[in-house]
């Protein structure tokens, strides 16, 4: 199978030659599997070195002129080092851009913390009108990412992972989908999270729903799939807790609990592999079991 | 607003005009000098280089001015106010509440102003994706300039922009630098080397010479960006 960092050069190359105001821009990552695009389109698709300030500034440039830009690099550069130019290169400016992600967790545990960007959705919760899509699986990348080139000017996050689920899930973006029911509570699995959820939650009377858009918040969704207990667990695969504010936003009407599960806020000074990773930080299925059956007890 | 803006009337603005437009705006003398370093540069760049007006603000073949460095704003906006981007009655709102006119310019407010800045260090690279985005479009002709100031070239940011836009040629950019002396370590050996080496063409220029400041901004600079340096009295000179 592809990985969805594959799927995006594929998608991307593609539309490049059907859709004129896209235009690419790189900093140095992933330039290489774009060099038959910019072959193609020398003056859309833009590697301008290891420079993530003029990355962002660039596609916000861009983006004035009334081109639809596409800033790519790993998470930890992409939102984390420019953040300042993320808040004023674009939203301040009134434009839009479509930010893509790659390793921003735990992709590469060997790189250690200077490649993890556990908190790049909690930074972009600071500013406003930010659309986040979080897919699972590559099938789910194309179908965001065409959505994201397609949507407006508005400023769409779309965080791709090297984790991903063994099959996609039909997903309708902006919306959270129902992948089994139960009255124990509700369990969201966001992304690349879904395939150690299921496993987890195999056998519980509990429903599962599936993010792979997390912003805006599907809070008609979280509530409608909630029965007579308001129980609801996050897991996220980005910094746990991420979206409890969300969650507490769209039950603020009804006594609720909310527990939030994903990566913690302390460094893990561990190399390894991603499934050690997950371990450690109690998000492989046998951890999710045990922490989600206490709360939904 | 009632009052007639400068296109309304029959004899066109002059550079003696800009005084009493800055005198209207008060309540940001901190940054008076950093606005009157500016004035007589901006005047040449509006008055006689940039292809806008008020009319063409919106065109997509329009020349394009972005000021990075947007503290004391009040030269540019006296500029913009004399050449009718904006009408002279709202000069004295400068600062308030409901005004378009803050002490750092919002592109959403002010018709004409090609970019919100006061962080400094944004409106370089804001520039280059904005030439980048010209050229991608087939525009090859609008100038894009983009207005830093010698303290503001501190920024680590502007750097990562001269060299890419060196390496890029690209020729539709334009740097003006308003060079009052007053980074704090200094630029040894002068600004426009920096650009130089990148492989910029450069002037370096008495910022208040209006024939000198033409005549840099007018400059053949073919295949290459182009950097002008306006050297002015340091900023803890007070200005006439």
């Amino acid at each position: 199978m592809d990985t969805m960092r594959d799927r995006f050069v594929d998608v991307t190359t593609r539309l490049l030659d059907e859709d004129p105001r896209l235009a690419v821009v790189l900093a140095d990552i992933t330039a290489a599997a774009f060099e038959p695009a910019a072959a193609r389109h020398p003056d859309r698709v833009v590697n301008v070195g290891i420079r993530e300030q003029l990355l962002i500034g660039a596609a916000g440039g861009l983006a004035l002129t009334g081109m639809r830009p596409i800033a790519h690099t790993f998470a930890s550069f992409l939102i984390e080092r420019p953040f300042e130019q993320v808040k004023l290169d674009l939203i301040h400016q009134g434009v839009g851009a479509v930010l893509v992600s790659a390793a921003g967790s735990y992709d590469w545990p060997a790189g250690g913390r200077t490649h993890m960007s556990p908190g790049d959705v909690a930074l972009l919760d600071t500013l406003p009108d930010w659309t986040v899509h979080v897919p699972g699986h590559p099938d789910e990348a194309e179908q965001l990412l065409r959505h994201a080139y397609a949507d407006g000017d508005r400023n769409v996050y779309v965080r791709l992972s090297a984790h991903q689920n063994a099959a996609p899930v039909a997903v309708e973006p902006g919306r959270f989908a129902t992948v089994r029911t139960g009255s124990r509570g509700v369990v969201l699995a966001v992304g690349p999270m879904l395939d150690a959820v299921l496993a987890a939650t195999g056998g519980l009377d509990t429903t599962v729903l599936y993010a792979s858009t997390v912003r805006p918040f599907d809070a008609a969704g979280l509530r409608s799939a909630l029965g007579e207990r308001a129980d609801v667990v996050l897991v996220e695969p980005y910094l746990a807790g991420t979206s409890a504010n969300e969650a507490h936003a769209a039950l603020a009407d009804r006594p609720h609990r909310v527990l939030g599960l994903g990566v913690p806020r302390e460094e893990h000074r561990h190399y390894g592999s991603i499934p050690e990773h997950l371990a450690a930080y109690g998000l492989d299925a046998a951890s999710l079991r045990e922490r989600s059956d206490t709360f939904l007890r | 607003m009632t009052t007639k803006t400068s296109t309304d009337t029959a004899v066109p603005a002059r550079f003696e005009d800009l005084q009493p437009l800055m005198a209207l705006m008060t309540g940001d003398e901190k940054h008076g000098p950093a606005a009157t370093s500016t004035l007589d540069a901006l005047w040449v760049l509006y008055d006689r280089v940039l292809r806008v007006t008020p009319a063409t603000a919106e065109a997509q073949d329009r020349d394009r001015f972005l000021l990075s460095k947007g503290h004391g704003p009040m030269a540019y906006y006296a500029v913009l106010a004399a050449k009718g981007f904006i009408d002279p009655a709202v000069l004295p709102s400068f600062g308030g509440y409901d005004s378009p006119l803050g002490h750092h310019p919002d592109r959403t407010l002010l018709p004409g102003v090609e970019i919100a800045s006061g962080s400094l260090g944004h409106g370089l690279p804001l520039a280059v994706g904005t030439a980048l985005g010209l050229r991608a479009q087939g525009l090859t002709d609008p100038a894009v300039w983009v207005l830093v100031g010698d303290a503001e070239f501190d920024e680590g940011s502007n750097h990562e922009a001269v060299a890419f836009a060196g390496a890029g040629g690209l020729e539709r950019l334009h740097v003006l630098v308003i060079d009052n002396s007053s980074a704090t370590h200094g630029w040894q050996g002068g600004i426009a080397q920096r650009f130089a080496a990148e492989g910029w063409s450069t002037a370096t220029v008495d910022g208040r010479d209006h024939e000198a400041l033409y005549r840099a901004f007018t400059a053949e600079h073919p295949g290459r960006p182009h950097a002008v340096v306006a050297k002015v009295e340091p900023k803890d000179v007070v200005v006439g």
